[in-house]
């Protein structure tokens, strides 16, 4: 898995690219794992180009969304889903935990 | 029928991701079904290094595929140790984001997203998992 920052004024936009599983979730979850500052407790992860997402991939997100919002505001928001990670999504629960959208920009947009 | 070993690592689960695709694309499965097999075998052979060997690098992970008529069956094994399956806790699907429980996700896609699921930790040395896609169901 790659991933792909950008910094907006207002949040940071993450993109995974590839399989978020047991081997790469920690990964995300290292670069994420807390806000560092301010301005960096709003995330948008972009989902398009991740191929597939496993319950640890899951699991990681939820963490993440807990610690972010637990500070000063912060969220995670996710953009760009893919068919079959939502389903697995709905399927779990997850996607009453999260603010999704079609695209990155709605999401950055919806900061 | 074919049958493929690897070593129970993190890094092999998108090894054999690749592997179950490929035998389920070869076995005419659309494309939801193939995730969803993808998904529930990824799920099984992370509980194995999650739990049956309690890290990486301790055991094998056997994943044999036999396409039949109307089903794909796939048998995975390990030789770590056994679990009892209906002690896992169903996973919390309901409650809000600060009181969300993270276990039993797993087992739930697996028996979710398969037609049938079976665990056999009946042989001293060896547990086996059964995981069956009938073609054409609705997962």
């Amino acid at each position: 898995m790659e991933i792909v920052t950008t910094q907006y004024k207002h949040c940071d936009l993450v993109k995974p690219i590839g399989r978020i599983d047991g081997y790469t979730a920690p990964q995300l979850a290292t670069m994420l794992q807390a806000p560092y500052g301010d301005d960096h407790s709003k995330i948008v992860i972009d989902l398009r180009e991740t191929q597939y997402m496993s319950s640890t991939g899951l699991l990681a997100l939820i963490c993440l969304q807990k610690t972010y919002k637990s500070y000063n505001r912060g969220e995670i928001l996710l953009a760009g889903t893919p068919e079959p990670i939502h389903s697995a999504f709905q399927l779990s629960g997850f996607d009453k935990l999260f603010r999704c959208y079609h695209d990155a920009i709605s999401a950055v947009a919806n900061f | 029928m074919v049958t493929k070993i690897y070593p129970g690592e993190y890094k092999s689960l998108a090894i054999i991701s690749n592997f179950i695709v490929d035998q389920a694309s070869r076995a005419s499965f659309s494309p939801r079904d193939i995730y969803a097999i993808q998904t529930a075998v990824d799920e099984a052979c992370s509980n194995i290094i999650d739990h049956a060997y309690s890290a990486e690098d301790l055991g094998f992970i056997e994943v044999n595929v036999d396409i039949l008529d109307s089903a794909i069956k796939i048998t995975i094994t390990d030789d770590g140790l056994p679990f009892n399956p209906d002690e896992v806790p169903k996973p919390d699907l309901h409650n809000p984001l600060e009181n969300r429980k993270e276990r039993g996700l797993g087992v739930y896609f697996m028996r979710e997203l398969m037609d049938e699921v079976s665990f056999d930790f009946s042989n001293k040395r060896l547990n086996t998992l059964v995981m069956i896609k009938k073609r054409d169901t609705v997962s």
